[in-house]
C-alpha cells in the first residue's frame, strides 16, 4: 500500500506572532518557521505503518514557496521515500489546496492520504475533508488511533463528547490529532540521507485547477488586550476578591 | 435569500450550541431555516420549531443519519442547499467534520470559526490561535460558514412555532461505518457552556491529583478543564482539553491551576471574563493574562481554597 502525506510550512508554534501595523497580515520576516505540528503526526503515523510492513511507499507533498521544501525534507528525514513540491509563491485557500492535492492523488494513486487536522496559522480545519469530498472518499478526522486492516481502517476520533470509532473503506483521507503518536526526531545520518531522496517539482498554476481565492482578507488586527491584573498574597485574599470585587462566586 | 443551519443533536434533544449558531445565523439573514437530520428525531424537529428565530424546519429522518457520518450528511445538506445563500453550522467537532465536504461539493470557499457577523458576506475570525483577528469577505455566491458558538448568545428556546417540512433523504455512499461512541459522562456542567471552569495542567503531576481540581469544581458547580499537556500525559480524557485544538470556553470565571499558559492553551480561554492563575512559577506566561494571580504551590493552595470556599455563607450557582 501507498500513503501520501501532506505537510505545510507555518510559523513555529512557539512564536508569539506580531500583527503588521498596516493591517495587511502578520510579520513573517526573520520568524522561525517549521512544519505544522499535526502534520508531523501524519508523517509519523505513515512511517509507523511502513515499519509494520503493511505500507510499501510514503510520498510527502507540500504546496508553497521554495522554502516549503524544508517540510518535505523533514518528512524524508524521518522516513518518507520521496517528495513532491508544488510551487506557489502566493497564499492558496484550503479549497484550492484540496484541488491541487486531488491532482497529486490522481497521479500517485495512494491508498491513504494523511494530513494534520488543522494548520495552526489560518486555523481553518478544512483541507482533508474537502479533499475527501472531491475524491468521493471517506474520511476520518481528528484521529487519535489508526488500525489498518486489509481493505479498511478502524479509526478512533477525538470528538467534543469523548471518543468515536469509525471504520472507513480504503482509499480514505485521515486527518491527524496531536495525540495520535509522538513524532520522532530525525537522526543526523537520516537527515544526510534525506538530501539524496528525490523531490519532484510541479507548479500550482500549471495543474489546470481553479485556485483563485474567493475569500478576501480585508484586514488583520490585534485582539483587544486584557487589562493588567494583580497578584494576590494568599488564598483568603483571592476568595475575597472573587466574592466581593469580581462578584463571580 | 435565507440561511440553512444544520442542527447538532443527539436524536432526542438539540445540543445547546445549536442555539448559539441560530443567533449567529439570524445576524447573517433573519430567514433562518434549520435542517434536522437524524433517526427517530421527531422531538428534535419540534424543539427546533419552537425556537422563535427559526422560520422553518426541514426534517429528514433516516437510519443513515443516526450517527451524523459526514459521508452521509454532506450529500443531504448539498441536496437541500439550492435555495440558500448561506449554509451554517457550529465550529465544533460536529460542524468541522462535515461542512468542508459540503463546501467542496458546492465549490465554495468555507469561512471557518467566525466570531462576528459584519454583514452577510463579511465576517471576523480568529487566526494564529486567536492572536490576530482577520476580517474577511467571501466573494462566493453560496457561502459555507462555521460559527464559534461561545461568541454568540444562545437564542431563546420557546415561543416559536415554525412549520416542519419533511424532506427527502439523499443517496449514501456506503463506504464508512459508525462503530461506537464513548461519551464521558459527568454530573458537572458541560465544559463549553459552564459559568465557571476550573482547569488543571501538568503541574497536577498525576491523574489522581485531579481530585483537588474536581473538589473545587463541585463546590463551585463548575466544569473541569485541562491543558493539552495534562491530556497528553494521560491525567484526564481529551474532551476536557481547552485550547487551539481543543475547546474554546468563555466562562464568567476561569481558574487555571498548574498551567503555564502556552499560546495554544490561551487560545481556548483568554476571552473568559475573569481569569485566575495559580502557579508556583511567578514568571509563568499565564500570569500576564490573569486578573488575579496567586504564586503558590497548588498542593497547598487548593485545599486552602476549598476550606475558604466552605467558609462562605453563599456561593452563586
Amino acid at each position: 500500500m501507498k500513503i501520501l502525506v501532506a505537510v505545510k510550512r507555518v510559523i513555529d508554534y512557539n512564536v508569539q506572532i506580531r500583527v503588521k501595523e498596516d493591517g495587511s497580515g502578520v510579520h513573517t520576516d526573520n520568524v522561525k518557521m517549521s512544519t505544522n505540528p499535526p502534520d508531523d503526526n501524519a508523517t509519523e503515523e505513515s512511517v509507523k505503518l511502513k515499519e509494520s510492513g503493511k505500507v510499501k511507499e510514503i510520498v510527502a507533498v507540500t504546496i508553497g514557496d521554495d522554502k516549503a521544501q524544508e517540510t518535505v525534507r523533514k518528512a524524508l528525514a524521518v522516513g518518507a521515500d520521496r517528495g513532491i513540491h508544488v510551487k506557489s509563491d502566493t497564499y492558496i485557500e484550503p479549497l484550492g489546496i484540496a484541488k491541487i492535492l486531488k491532482k497529486v492523488v490522481e497521479k500517485e494513486k495512494p491508498d491513504m492520504v494523511f494530513l494534520g487536522k488543522q494548520a495552526i496559522d489560518d486555523d481553518c480545519n478544512q483541507t482533508g475533508q474537502m479533499l475527501a469530498a472531491m475524491l468521493n472518499w471517506p474520511q476520518a478526522t481528528f484521529s487519535s488511533k489508526v488500525t489498518l486492516k486489509d481493505k479498511s481502517m478502524e479509526i478512533v476520533r477525538e470528538i467534543d463528547e469523548g471518543l468515536e470509532t469509525v471504520e472507513v473503506n480504503l482509499p480514505a483521507v485521515v486527518t491527524c490529532d496531536l495525540r495520535l503518536n509522538e513524532p520522532r526526531y530525525a537522526s543526523l545520518p537520516n537527515i544526510m540521507k534525506a538530501k539524496k531522496k528525490p523531490i519532484d517539482q510541479m507548479v500550482a498554476k500549471d495543474l489546470g485547477v481553479d485556485i483563485t481565492n474567493r475569500v478576501q482578507q480585508l484586514k488583520v488586527e490585534e485582539p483587544p488586550k486584557r487589562k493588567a491584573g494583580i497578584k494576590v498574597a494568599n488564598v483568603a485574599e483571592l476568595v475575597s476578591k472573587l466574592k466581593n470585587e469580581a462578584k463571580v462566586i | 435569500m435565507s440561511v440553512l443551519l444544520i442542527a447538532e443533536h443527539n436524536n432526542k434533544n438539540l445540543k445547546p450550541f445549536t442555539l448559539n449558531a441560530i443567533t449567529a445565523a439570524s445576524k447573517i439573514d433573519p430567514e433562518v431555516h434549520v435542517l434536522v437530520a437524524g433517526s427517530g428525531s421527531e422531538s428534535v424537529a419540534k424543539e427546533a420549531a419552537a425556537v422563535p428565530l427559526v422560520k422553518k424546519v426541514l426534517h429528514c429522518d433516516s437510519l443513515n443519519y443516526q450517527n451524523y457520518l459526514p459521508e452521509n450528511l454532506a450529500p443531504l445538506v448539498t441536496k437541500h442547499s439550492e435555495k440558500y445563500d448561506h449554509i451554517v453550522a457550529s465550529a465544533n467537532t460536529f460542524g468541522k467534520n462535515f461542512m468542508p465536504r459540503v463546501a467542496a461539493a458546492l465549490d465554495t470557499s468555507q469561512v471557518s470559526d467566525i466570531i462576528k457577523v459584519n454583514s452577510p458576506d463579511t465576517f471576523v475570525r480568529p487566526i494564529y490561535a486567536g492572536n490576530a483577528f482577520a476580517t474577511v469577505k467571501s466573494n462566493d455566491k453560496k457561502r459555507c460558514v462555521t460559527i464559534r458558538p461561545t461568541s454568540f448568545e444562545p437564542a431563546p428556546k420557546t415561543g416559536g412555532s415554525a412549520q416542519i417540512d419533511k424532506v427527502d433523504a439523499a443517496d449514501v455512499p456506503n463506504f464508512s461505518k459508525f462503530v461506537k461512541r464513548e461519551e464521558t459522562k459527568s454530573e458537572r456542567p458541560e465544559l463549553g457552556t459552564a459559568r465557571i471552569v476550573v482547569s488543571g495542567g501538568r503541574g497536577l503531576e498525576s491523574g489522581e491529583n485531579f481530585k483537588l481540581i474536581n473538589d473545587i469544581a463541585d463546590k463551585l458547580n463548575a466544569a473541569v478543564g485541562a491543558s493539552r499537556a495534562a491530556v497528553d500525559a494521560g491525567y484526564i480524557s481529551n474532551d476536557h482539553q481547552v485550547g487551539q485544538t481543543g475547546k474554546v470556553v468563555v466562562p464568567d470565571l476561569y481558574i487555571a491551576v498548574g498551567i503555564s499558559g502556552a499560546i495554544q492553551h490561551l487560545a481556548g480561554m483568554k476571552e473568559s471574563k475573569i481569569i485566575v492563575a495559580i502557579n508556583k512559577d511567578g514568571e509563568a506566561p499565564i500570569f500576564s493574562i490573569a486578573d488575579y494571580g496567586l504564586e503558590a504551590d497548588l498542593f497547598k493552595a487548593l485545599p486552602e481554597f476549598l476550606s475558604e470556599l466552605n467558609k462562605l455563607n453563599t456561593i452563586q450557582k
